[in-house]
């Protein structure tokens, strides 16, 4: 805590020199992560978790622009029932397929653990790196060969399964299904190296005065998603490993014609992917704990109860498979089972909500850009998980499933809940990246057209699958065509508001105002090192206090950050 | 509020949200449906107003740049907050799963209708032998409907009755229903099974009573009633040649029907054949007889499945496609 005082101190005195470097504890110029080792071997065997992160950044938005297009495509043909010069049914099929699986094993499962997680659990912890630095490598580099096995198959006559792999279509049909699915088991390993790296990094590296109590909320959602990772990653991988088997060497497993049962495959396959939509959300609530608190200016409410609501949920996630299977033929008893555990499930995220809100009771409401997106979060994460509640109820479901009532639940959870978070994430730790401000107008605009176009694709597809519209259809009833009509209006709103975003990402790493060690008030341990941070994260180890005692650090107007200034009975609060 | 609540759900000709109500089970799904739409509703609309309000109330402005004192924790607030939505999800949960049951339990008086997934089209087969495309069924009675695929996992959805259930090769499954209204209902495949997925469509056609009977009769007739080539047509929908041989040219397990009709075949061993009746209706019961060069001998004999009179009406059809 010493160290932070004098810190700024020293800074306030560079800001006299004034000039662009003169603004406190900006690195930019000077010795830092970015600039430490020149050239791109530097960055391809780079051991520093930083750089790793980094590079997980730009492969990982690379493969949401590559599957944001397939998602325009698929919106594009929709604007009319019948056959479309665009694409045909094949075509189709194989876009909606590649969106989900690209978005699925290549942007979001690895999106925040993998990108902004490197980054910053490390510096969260007041530590030099994760604990196994080349396995932090070798899991990147996993990530890109599983992501060039998938360019292949979509180069090779890309998959038309689904991003599901359900047997035996999977196993019969003749596209590239091979090629995909060892790119996802590929990806697997990354999944299970990184997650595995973050368990131990965690036990292993926290600082002096860090208990697990006084651990900022962030590592509790990597530590639960890193904690389903290393559990249920290898079913999946075995699963995969067991279609590849079928479909190559003609193995019976999932195949009836083989003396297979094809349903056994979707119980493996919700093994993994059920706990997997955690794996995805559990980090995104970890980022809105750490935002809400910072831009309320005021403590978290109720740490406890969304400390263990991250494990309660890991491990009911693992019960809940089944309610995939509710139309499937699994048994009565079965169905029940799987229902009531999918409404348990709920309770953990409806607290987290709850103490969310209660976190903003009496603070001081800053609307900065990544706040914008702590409230759309809480607006769309409150529609995808309340319309579970329809899809966990037996009879409802029945109604429901495969319809694109599920689609627009799905995504409102993941688009809405873990994309939205990763924006907020994105836009909150930026500045600790790079070094730089972007521009808070655009910002906010961009913030707002996501938000709006979000509602306008998906919202209207929640009343389609509620009137019966079958997901995953070329051609569709001229009832239907109003709300496709929409919802594609909504999705070229969406696909604007992501331009605006990447260009004011892009104009700031030029033209953007050089930040200073903290600009936005946070308490946790990464504030509390230069922006960007240099090679080695820290001059000198910090020691922990409290990460939410965002009260103790106010705005200097000279220096255009915050600095650590403990309020007179500061304590007295707690 | 009677416009609101029918805004939301509520109504047997169908609201803002779900399709009209064609089967006694519907009304039951809507009641729940409707009662977590309210429940929902409410929840989220607390959460977005508390938000609204805090946003609004402790913004950050000059002069008001701190938070003001407030607690950290309250566990009688948490155990609160955790209890009521428990309860709330039990209620769902437990109403949810007794409907489910009654959807799934058919009565034993049951008439009984055997379906056939296949890609990709829907077959319903009648207790008398008759294959039909789409599903007619009686007013008022309950049916049971057996359902099996023949290739892939299809999925049979009837949106007004609120009905589905995934159709899985290799096995059996049960599915009932009581319809309430004659008319034409929708019917989908709802598991993705490739190209033509989106196409595999039918119709639930709910008859007024008596009507189904007479349905059937004619229906079950149509080689007396039809031409011999709008007959054949339909029985080469049916009865499983179009699952191999196109019309329109494309290939497939075997030959396409397209031009094929008294043109020359080339035969697997270098002979050829003109295809005229005699040859098809000995390709037809005896498929291994003359295989056409390309192919592979697979095709199952039509011995004993199919009738004289039916064959010939296949032979009317196939002389049409030129």
């Amino acid at each position: 805590m010493k160290e932070g005082g004098k810190k700024s101190m020293a800074s306030t005195d560079v800001a006299v020199g004034g000039g662009p470097a003169g603004v406190a504890e900006n690195a930019l110029g000077k010795d830092n992560y970015l600039t430490h080792g020149r050239g791109l071997r530097s960055w391809l065997l780079t051991l520093d978790h930083k750089r790793i992160g980094v590079m997980y950044l730009v492969s990982i938005l690379s493969s949401f622009l590559l599957g944001g297009i397939f998602a325009l495509l698929i919106r594009t043909k929709l604007l009319s029932p019948g056959t479309s010069a665009l694409m045909t049914a094949d075509q189709y099929n194989q876009s909606f397929t590649l969106h989900g699986a690209i978005m699925i094993f290549l942007f979001i499962i690895p999106g925040i653990p993998a990108a902004l997680g490197n980054f910053v659990l490390p510096l969260m912890l007041g530590a030099k790196d994760v604990a196994f630095p080349r396995l932090n490598l070798a899991s990147y580099y996993m990530w890109v060969t599983g992501a060039l096995l998938a360019l292949v198959s979509i180069t090779t006559g890309a998959v038309d399964t689904g991003w599901t792999f359900y047997t035996p279509y999977s196993t019969t049909t003749n596209t590239n299904v091979i090629a995909m699915v060892a790119g996802v088991f590929v990806l697997g390993f990354s999944s299970i190296f990184t997650g595995l790296n973050f368990v131990v990094t965690i036990h292993k590296l926290r600082p002096r005065g860090m208990s697990w109590f006084r651990m900022p909320l962030f590592l509790w959602g990597i530590y639960g998603t890193a904690i389903i990772q290393i559990m249920a990653t290898p079913v999946l991988g075995i699963t995969l490993l067991l279609l590849i088997a079928e479909r190559a060497l003609g193995v019976g497993i999932f195949d009836p014609a083989l003396g297979g049962d094809p349903v056994l495959f979707q119980h493996f396959f919700w093994f993994y992917s059920h706990p997997a939509v955690y794996i995805m959300i559990l980090p995104a609530m970890g980022v809105i704990s750490e935002l809400v608190s910072v831009f309320s200016r005021k403590h978290i409410f109720g740490y406890k109860f969304i400390a263990l609501s991250s494990i309660a949920i890991a491990v009911i996630s693992f019960l809940v498979w089944g309610h995939h299977m509710f139309v499937a033929g699994q048994s009565n008893l079965a169905s029940m089972i799987f229902s009531a555990l999918t409404f348990m499930v709920a309770i953990p995220s409806a607290v987290k909500v709850f103490n969310w809100i209660a976190t903003m009771y009496k603070g001081s409401i800053w609307l900065a850009t990544p706040m914008l997106y702590v409230l759309s979060f809480l607006f769309l994460f409150g529609i995808g998980g309340l319309t579970g509640l329809f899809l966990g109820a037996l009879a409802v479901d029945v109604h429901l499933h495969d319809t694109y009532f599920v689609v627009a639940h799905f995504h409102y959870v993941m688009f809405g809940g873990t994309v939205i978070a990763f924006l907020g994430g994105l836009h909150y730790w930026w500045p600790k990246m790079f070094g730089r401000m972007y521009s808070e107008l655009w910002g906010r605009v961009g913030a707002l057209l996501v938000f709006v176009g979000f509602n306008t694709t998906f919202f209207t597809q929640f009343v389609m699958g509620s009137k019966g519209a079958p997901r995953r259809s070329y051609h569709y009833v001229a009832e239907f065509q109003p709300y496709h009509q929409l919802s594609t209006i909504g999705s070229y709103v969406l696909a604007v508001g992501f331009v605006i975003i990447a260009i004011n990402f892009l104009h700031s790493l030029f033209r953007g105002r050089p930040a200073p060690a903290n600009p936005w008030g946070g308490a946790t341990l990464e504030w509390q090192t230069s922006s960007p941070p240099p090679h080695d994260n820290f001059a000198v180890s910090p020691a922990a206090g409290d990460p939410y005692d965002v009260e103790d650090w106010r705005y200097d107007r000279e220096i255009g950050g915050f600095v650590r200034k403990p309020r007179v009975g500061s304590a007295a609060a707690s | 509020m009677g416009r609101l609540l029918s805004w939301a759900t509520i109504g047997t000709e169908g609201g803002f949200w779900l399709p009209s109500q064609g089967s006694e089970g519907a009304a039951e799904v809507d009641r729940i449906f409707g009662f977590v739409f309210w429940v929902s509703a409410f929840f989220f609309l607390l959460i977005v107003a508390l938000m609204v309000l805090f946003v609004i109330r402790y913004r950050r402005r000059p002069g008001r740049e701190d938070a003001e004192p407030s607690p950290r924790h309250n566990t009688p607030l948490e155990i609160t907050w955790t209890t009521i939505p428990i309860l709330i999800v039990i209620a769902i949960f437990i109403w949810g799963f007794k409907v489910y049951l009654d959807i799934n339990t058919p009565p034993a008086n049951a008439y009984e209708v055997l379906v056939t997934g296949q890609k990709w089209k829907w077959l319903f087969t009648y207790p008398n032998g008759h294959v039909d495309e789409n599903l007619h069924v009686p007013v008022a009675t309950p049916i049971r409907l057996v359902m099996t695929s023949e290739d892939v996992i299809h999925g049979f959805y009837i949106p007004a009755f609120r009905l589905k259930r995934d159709v899985v090769p290799g096995r059996y499954v049960k599915l009932w229903f009581q319809a309430t209204k004659p008319g034409e209902y929708q019917i989908y495949c709802t598991q993705y099974c490739g190209t033509g997925h989106s196409d595999m469509w039918a119709k639930a056609v709910v008859h007024e009573p008596g009507g189904f009977e007479r349905w059937l009769e004619d229906a079950s007739n149509f080689l007396a009633k039809m031409s011999p080539a709008e007959a054949g047509e339909r029985l080469y929908g049916t009865r499983g040649c179009a699952q191999c041989h196109s019309v329109d040219g494309k290939g497939g397990t075997g030959p396409t029907f397209k031009a094929m009709f008294g043109h020359q075949v080339p035969l697997d061993g270098g002979k050829a054949t003109v295809a005229d009746e005699n040859y098809i209706r000995e390709s037809i019961l005896e498929p291994q007889a003359k295989i056409v060069a390309g192919f592979q001998p697979v095709m199952p004999t039509f011995q004993g499945r199919l009738k004289d009179q039916e064959i010939t009406a296949i032979i009317e059809y196939l002389k049409t496609l030129k």
